[in-house]
């Protein structure tokens, strides 16, 4: 770890003038010489880790008496963005009518853990490569950008398969972003401009060439809170991992359905453990829409979303356990009661 | 009586709590980078990032720049020590690399560079501003790697004296009615204990004390004394607790010794606390190892030959090798049996122990071919065990001291309810879960090492026993405390015990599950000695047998005597009949058949264990048997495990308590071993790459819902006075297998390469 000064940020302007005012030209976010912190749970990690080394922290923890509502009010859910893990996953509201959401965050990490990380914190957390992490790897392209990549041949079973480059295979490894994603959730962005929504689709950014850039964020903007229409009683997540508990998956998946007479007249799908972003199976979705569910229509579903996977040395059996998890999150959504 | 504390059964202790169970769980255990330091100077590792080659030059102007670092110490201004031998070769060291000697690399994570900071936060920030510019050559990782050598261990491991054989094994194979050939695989393991691997060194004088988790104090201080070319009288060690050991505490590591000289050099207090991830690079691990094991079988199930060759890792200039065929050739009757160990020279730092060593990974492959042949033969596993087990071991045609493997089989059978299992593989399920059920053998050397202790009494029967044990978890303290007490017929709390300190008499090291045996029997004697003292104070016209004496307590009586009649001895009136105040004796006690030199290696830091196949006229071990339930997901194929019993017999129980925890975790680490632990070398660069507890997984609670440990009642009066066989390494020797044979039972694949994971099932 390195010297850093503090600060605590009492409103969101005095947060987004910290932020922004250590901001250099051209530095992508994850370099930013300010970083914020808020559960703390992966910044500091990779600070002591030398990974990340910024010159500034900016304690947003104040923000959360306006920033952490769970409101799943009517037909929309409100989350702010400093609302803890643990809070959401026991609400009563979002068990109830997104349980995709709540089974998410109650599955990832530790109880621990959940107390402390925020939602915001946990879709920004960054990747568990072993390489990334370790700043004895010179050749990093996320760190280094350019210097190549330690894991394309080396050990990968954590891996992605799906949304790589020749750059990069850092799986992201989050559970709740693909809750978010499968719904169509907005991210709500405060900064200079003031407040801002986009979907979530667009918060990360696959690596292509430029794996040090993870996401649309810029330096000085803050997530604020997360936004889902409609209600998702018929949704599960299903994690696939080494351990029972305090584990990344090694495949997982958001899936929220609506069926009607039998009919699935919408379909989500999203996978977690297998992609280098949040990943969205929008060609499994297409194949579910208008159709009665079967074992063979899940099965299609499970092949059409792993599609365009790529394994490599150590993480191929990602493939075929990515489809068998979809097809089985399929067959529990389908077969719940509501 | 609770789970945690089972109702002791015939030749079992008290299960009293543990003497150090208070300070424990309030957090006023001092363990050794707790150990307050006058001024201390922080010390910060910096290792290399290549397995093989040379460091050509440091920049080290941006780590120098950093506020408060005092020096930075390399090769090129290193400390000048002597070298010390192996342990296995009459040293002390677990590894002949000696980092900050030269410019070469021997391994990954080697020491290349120690800086030393007024503060851990400076010498740690500095130490990640260390330019290192390095030639790199390639490195042989492990097995198939180009570059390796392979050799027989026989005549390159002083310890590895012989390959067991007898009969004709090939003729037997070739005319044996069913046969088994496979082939087995372990990981490289490493043992992570919660205590980092930290030193604290500071110089008085010319005197030296040195704080650091240690399963063998006098090995570390003859060791440390021998690099620094000092008189051992110099050197102290101390840690009255240790945060675990598993082996990875039972030899010297290079840091001592130099965290020791640049504390002289710069006259200061220097503690250490390296990474998690260096504890990866800067001590041993359990190296990987690779198995055939042949079998051949009468269609009754006898055994009539069996083949077992080892191939394990090793580094280039050290032949450590486990060679656990000592242990699979002589476990069941079988009248052909050949063996081979071989070493495998990688460019990687040494192995070293690590719990249960020979055992988990040799008895993997045996007790897996064990449950191969009982499919081969339609035979219920546990009845193969039954047909083949034997009093008498093949290899020399020793008895076994006792031997209650059998009995435990069906102790633990009944408690699983083994009954209920339907044979065919995958003929049990619940819901998305295939259900298995599997078991294997366990079994552990009974040994012990010569030992020294001080034992004083006062007149109010206040009792003090110093011995330099190791409490390394295990219950150490406790159970010295009870023998002590148990002796002299004083109340448990009047006791209080010292160790874990080499200015006390020497004891062997904490590892091969040798502690309780050793310790135990030598504060016996010498409480025995402060007996015979009052004894022959108070009655010298002695109207007692010698018989009597043995089993008269003589304080306060305890129940059990007073109703057998005897009478104890008036302590008040011993005293006084002595004419003095306190009763203070010092003994050393060797097992039967120790070498001559014992006692002269023991007050040098030398080991001499007796035991288990070595012994002259007998083979001693403790024996166990466990049962696992598996159930693995039709859907993930994610690998679960509900349920662990184990039963198991190891002579006298000092304390069901201890004894309870001891293999409740045993099981534990079986489990996590079969199916969560390996560190993965990224064979490029001969690196070890999940060196953190986020990726080097270990379980967790909902990883282990059920586990029940039973305890057979045992006795054996040929081993040590205590009669006790140790247990420390007896429960994760046989869940390897027994998790394997359950996966086999559950999907009826056989898997022979550790650890399993869900992408090694194809259901």
């Amino acid at each position: 770890m390195r010297p850093f000064s503090y600060q605590r940020a009492t409103d969101p302007d005095m947060a987004v003038q910290a932020l922004s005012a250590a901001a250099a030209a051209n530095n992508p976010l994850t370099q930013a010489a300010a970083q914020p912190l808020a559960g703390g749970t992966t910044l500091i990690d990779l600070m002591k880790l030398d990974v990340m080394r910024p010159a500034a922290i900016v304690d947003i923890n104040p923000l959360a008496h306006g920033w952490s509502v769970i409101e799943p009010n009517g037909d929309n859910l409100r989350l702010g963005a400093l609302a803890k893990m643990s809070d959401v996953a026991a609400h009563d509201g979002i068990q109830r009518n997104y349980p995709v959401i709540a089974n998410s965050l109650k599955l990832a990490a530790s109880a621990q853990l959940r107390n402390m990380a925020t939602l915001g914190g946990n879709v920004m957390q960054r990747t568990r490569c072993s390489y990334f992490r370790d700043v004895s790897y010179e050749n990093c392209n996320k760190r280094h950008p350019g210097s190549g990549c330690a894991a394309m041949d080396g050990v990968n079973r954590m891996h992605a398969v799906l949304g790589i480059s020749d750059q990069c295979i850092a799986t992201y490894p989050g559970d709740f972003a693909q809750a978010l994603i499968a719904l169509d959730a907005t991210v709500e962005i405060t900064g200079k401009a003031g407040t801002r929504s986009m979907p979530f689709a667009q918060l990360h950014k696959a690596p292509g060439s430029t794996p040090d850039i993870e996401t649309t964020l810029q330096p000085g903007e803050l997530i604020s809170a997360f936004a889902v229409s409609g209600r998702w009683p018929r949704s599960v997540y299903l994690k696939a991992r080494d351990r029972q508990s305090y584990e990344f998956a090694l495949s997982s998946a958001a899936v929220a359905l609506d069926v009607q007479d039998g009919t699935i007249k919408d379909a989500r799908v999203a996978l977690g453990g297998v992609a280098t972003v949040p990943w969205r199976a929008r060609e499994a979705e297409a194949l579910l829409k208008g159709q009665k569910f079967d074992e063979a229509l899940a099965q299609r579903a499970a092949d059409a979303a792993f599609a365009d996977a790529r394994g490599r040395r150590h993480n191929s059996f990602k493939i075929a356990l990515g489809k068998r998890v979809v097809a089985r999150a399929l067959q529990q959504a389908v077969t719940m009661e509501i | 009586m609770t789970a945690a504390a089972p109702e002791p059964k015939i030749n079992m202790g008290q299960p009293v709590p543990r003497y150090d169970a208070v300070v424990k769980v309030t957090g006023r255990a001092t363990y050794a980078s707790d150990m307050p330091l006058a001024d201390p100077a922080y010390a910060f590792l910096v290792t290399s990032a290549i397995a093989k080659g040379r460091i050509d030059r440091f920049d080290l102007d941006d780590a120098r720049r950093v506020r408060g670092v005092i020096d930075i110490v390399t090769h090129e201004n290193g400390p000048k020590l002597k070298e010390s031998k192996l342990f296995s070769n009459g040293g002390y060291a677990g590894t002949t690399i000696q980092p900050l000697k030269s410019a070469d690399i021997a391994h990954d994570g080697q020491i290349i560079a120690v800086v030393i900071a007024e503060s851990y936060e400076a010498a740690r920030e500095a130490a990640n501003r260390v330019k290192v510019s390095y030639t790199a050559a390639a490195p042989s990782a492990t097995f198939d790697s180009p570059g390796t050598t392979i050799a027989a261990a026989k005549g390159q491991n002083a310890q590895f004296k012989e390959d067991p054989k007898v009969g004709n094994f090939a003729k037997a194979f070739e005319e044996a009615e069913v046969k088994l050939t496979a082939s087995y695989d372990t990981p490289t393991q490493h043992h992570n204990p919660m205590e980092l691997f930290s030193t604290s060194c500071a110089w008085m004088g010319d005197e030296l004390v040195i704080y650091e988790p240690s399963q063998f104090v006098y090995g570390l201080k003859y060791g440390v004394a021998e690099q620094l070319g000092i008189d051992a009288d110099k050197v102290r060690v101390v840690n009255p607790y240790v945060g675990g050991g598993f082996g990875s505490r039972g030899s010297m590591t290079p840091r001592t010794a130099i965290i020791a000289s640049i504390a002289k050099r710069l006259s200061r207090p220097i503690k250490l606390v390296p990474t998690r991830d260096q504890g990866f690079t800067i001590t041993t691990y359990r190296a990987e190892t690779r198995h055939e094991i042949k079998l051949g079988a009468s269609r009754d199930g006898k055994l009539l030959a069996l083949k077992h060759e080892g191939a394990e890792i090793s580094s280039r200039p050290d032949a450590y090798c486990v060679g656990g065929t000592k242990t699979t050739t002589r476990l069941y009757a079988c009248p052909n049996v050949d063996s081979l160990v071989s070493i495998v020279r990688a460019d990687r730092n040494t192995p070293g122990f690590m719990r249960s060593p020979p055992e988990v990974p040799y008895l993997f492959a045996l007790e897996s071919a064990m449950d191969e042949l009982a499919v081969k033969l339609n035979m219920d596993p546990v009845e193969l065990r039954r047909i083949n087990d034997t009093t008498v071991e093949p290899i020399g045609g020793k008895p076994y001291t006792s031997r209650s493997l059998m009995a435990c089989f069906d102790e633990a059978a009944k408690a699983f309810g083994w009954a209920q299992r339907s044979p065919q593989p995958k003929s049990m399920s619940d819901g998305d879960w295939l259900i298995g059920y599997g078991c294997a053998a366990t079994c552990y050397p009974t040994q012990m090492g010569p030992a020294a202790a001080r034992v004083r009494l006062q007149r109010d029967g206040r009792t003090r026993v110093e011995i330099a044990g190791h409490e390394i978890g295990t219950g150490a303290y406790t159970v010295v405390a009870q023998t002590a007490a148990e002796r002299l017929g004083v109340p448990l709390e009047k006791v209080a015990v010292f160790i874990g300190d080499s200015d006390l008499p020497p004891a062997p090291v904490a590892g091969g599950s040798n502690s309780t045996a050793s310790t135990c029997s030598v504060v016996m004697m010498v409480c025995d000695q402060i007996r015979q003292r009052l004894f022959k104070a108070a009655m010298p016209s002695q109207s007692l047998t010698d018989k009597a004496k043995e089993t008269v307590g003589i304080g306060q009586t305890p129940a059990t005597q007073a109703a057998k009649g005897d009478r104890p001895l008036d302590l008040e009136k011993a005293f006084d009949a002595l004419g003095v105040g306190v009763v203070e004796e010092y003994g050393e006690w060797k097992p039967e058949g120790a070498p001559l030199d014992s006692f002269r290696a023991m007050h040098s830091g030398q080991v001499r264990l007796v035991g288990g196949h070595a012994m002259k006229d007998q083979i001693a071990y403790a024996f166990g048997a466990e049962f696992v339930e598996v159930r693995v997901n039709r859907f993930t194929h994610e690998i679960r495990c509900p349920r662990l019993v184990g039963a198991f017999a190891a002579g006298r129980i000092m304390n069901p308590r201890t004894a309870r925890s001891q293999l409740m975790g045993g099981l534990i680490w079986g489990m996590s071993s079969a199916l969560l632990e390996a560190t993965d070398i990224d064979e490029r660069n001969a690196r070890y790459v999940n060196d953190n507890f986020a990726d080097y997984l270990v379980p967790v609670n909902a990883d282990v819902p059920g586990v029940e440990v039973i305890l057979l009642s045992e006795q054996d009066d040929h081993i040590n006075p205590a009669g006790v066989k140790g247990l420390g390494e007896l429960a994760n020797v046989g869940t390897n297998a027994a998790i394997c044979n359950a996966i086999y039972h559950a999907t009826g694949q056989r898997i022979r390469k550790l650890p399993v994971r869900l992408e090694n099932i194809e259901v």
